[in-house]
């Protein structure tokens, strides 16, 4: 099992969330997140100030997959997430020691689906 | 606490002592009927001055953190409570009262509760006078709390408006509207203040530089403070400013005549021509023009006509707008930078500099065909008029600095007036006012 975070352009969010489901991954969370990398922030200007943003909008993934599924997903969120435009954003994947639903109680592999 | 049963307490008393205060022996006084038609616009044009508040209090707030939005919708708000009792008390009395103290003030017995209020005032019901009157000591006060946004306790606010309004406002409407002679008649020198240039602009917008610099900068000013939390707010507020002006500007005139639809004119055309010129501004300094900048230009403008709308014709109203939204740039862009005074929303940038320029702008503009006399530099030639501007200008500039840096002093220690430095972080809206204006989840 292994817990994919990926960090893209919140414009991107749609596409990939469609691309992912075509692969048959399901299980994902979305949360709005403010970061910053080698993009810098976008200058704004109030009353005549320019104010440049330490932090840019982004949206973050995660999500649990079977081993199988793994390489899959994470092509799915390459592809749709990629402008070729600095700021694109990055994937990680770590290993995931227990998962367990909720409202079973079954775990593991089988509780991921 | 047990201060405050104490002024209950006295205010009591003071109904049980004397009931007959505040009681006029019939409303009509006797005299003629009033011009029902004035009467119907100046009831109308009151409410719209009143909606300027709640709306002042959504420009305001949308430009603050949205941590601190509640203090500031709390402040506008306890102003149209606060000052209105304060007026129906003494401030009406203070103003519009009989000259006392070489014209300093108005005599505060003349009116005190509003007793003696009654008969017509004009063509309009003499308590209809003191009402509409009244929504201006709202908003003025209201005007200045944007200086030192976000960083004020709310009893030192309380103390220091209420002072404010009674020590700097009152006496400076008395100048101007309220038949001062001599030294302080202003208005009797033939200063064109038509709906509240001085009285109210420049007033409000030097009070608040004064106080910005005896409250001090914001913690992480500048450069460490986010922008504003809620700009659809921002514009809503200019919106309700824009309409509600209509009342102030074009209700100054008392009467629902030729010179109240000059002034509602022109007020509409000075706004539109300063919101344009701001977003030119914009589009030629930094490349895009900006949502915020165009509401800043049009409240410039708004501003800038107050003084002028009873003197000035359409085309002299393009001249003032214009203007109004140069020197308001110039202002906030360049001067606030410069001294790096934290004026947190910019009332003096555009109170104090678009007021000041409405003012004098009246001494260029101000033409006979609405005047009915006075005459303007671009229409006579001459600069007796400017200098009757220039005079009333100074005299309001160095009263309300003077006045408010001591009010502020003493308040300071009395109460105290800044919030300490875990309240600011916290925001003042739990701090001051144990409140949150969006919850955390839901």
């Amino acid at each position: 099992m292994k817990y994919i975070t990926a960090v893209i352009q919140p414009d991107r969010l749609n596409d990939t969330l469609d691309a992912l489901e075509d692969k048959g991954v399901h299980l994902v969370t979305v949360t709005s997140v403010m970061g910053r990398g080698r993009q810098k922030g976008e200058a704004e200007v109030y009353r005549g100030h320019k104010e440049v943003g330490s932090l840019l909008s982004k949206m973050k993934l995660e999500i649990a997959v079977n081993d199988e599924f793994v390489e899959a997903a994470v092509n799915a969120i390459a592809e749709a997430a990629k402008t070729g435009k600095i700021g694109d954003g990055k994937i990680f994947v770590l290993a995931l020691e227990q998962c367990h639903r909720i409202r079973t109680g079954e775990t593991g592999t089988e509780a991921i689906g | 606490m047990r201060k405050t049963r104490i002024i209950g307490a006295l205010a009591f008393l003071v109904f049980a002592v004397f009931p007959q205060l505040g009681l006029a022996a019939s409303l009509d006084g006797g005299d003629a009927a009033p011009d029902t038609g004035d009467t119907a616009f100046i009831i109308v044009a009151s409410a719209l001055v009143l909606l300027m508040t709640p709306g002042l209090a959504f420009f305001y707030g949308g430009l603050v953190r949205r941590k601190n939005i509640l203090s500031v919708l709390m402040q506008c708000f306890m102003c149209m409570c606060l000052m209105t009792v304060l007026w129906v008390i003494v401030g009406y009395s203070l103003a519009f009262g009989s000259n006392v103290a070489g014209s300093w003030i108005g005599n505060p017995s003349d009116y005190l509760f509003l007793s003696g209020v009654d008969g017509l005032s004009g063509t309009i019901p003499h308590l209809l006078f003191v009402a509409f009157q009244g929504m201006f000591a709202i908003i003025t006060p209201a005007l200045i709390l944007g200086a030192f946004a976000e960083r004020l306790k709310f009893g030192g606010f309380c103390l220091l408006m209420g002072l404010w309004l009674l020590l700097v406002y009152c006496p400076v409407c008395h100048w101007v509207w309220g038949g001062a002679e001599g030294f302080f008649g202003l208005g009797a020198d033939g200063a064109l203040d038509f709906a509240g240039g001085t009285v109210v602009h420049i007033n409000a917008g030097i009070a608040a530089l004064v106080l910005a610099l005896v409250v001090g900068k914001r913690k992480g000013y500048p450069g460490k403070i986010s922008p504003p939390h809620n700009l659809p707010f921002a514009v809503l507020g200019a919106g309700l400013l824009w309409f509600g002006w209509f009342g102030f500007n074009a209700g100054s005139q008392l009467a629902a005549d030729y010179v109240a639809v000059n002034a509602f004119t022109v007020t509409q055309i000075a706004t539109a021509m300063a919101g344009l010129t701001w977003a030119i501004i914009d589009r030629i300094v930094t490349g895009k023009a900006t949502m915020l900048g165009m509401i800043t230009g049009a409240v410039s403008g708004l501003v800038a006509i107050t003084p002028a709308c009873g003197s000035v014709n359409p085309m002299g109203a393009l001249g003032v707008g214009a203007g109004a939204s140069i020197c308001a740039y110039f202002s906030v862009a360049f001067i606030k930078k410069k001294f790096g005074y934290d004026d947190s929303l910019d009332v003096f940038g555009v109170h104090g500099v678009a007021g000041i320029w409405g003012a004098l702008a009246a001494g260029l503009w101000a033409t006979a065909s609405v005047t009915g006399g006075a005459e303007g530099l671009f229409y006579n030639g001459q600069i007796t008029q400017l200098l009757i501007q220039l005079k009333a200008v100074i005299y309001t500039i160095v009263y309300s600095g003077v006045v408010t840096f001591i009010l502020a002093k003493i308040v300071q220690a009395v109460i105290g007036l800044r919030s300490d430095e875990d309240a600011e972080s916290v925001g003042m809206d739990l701090s001051d006012h144990a409140e949150n204006a969006y919850t955390k989840l839901d």
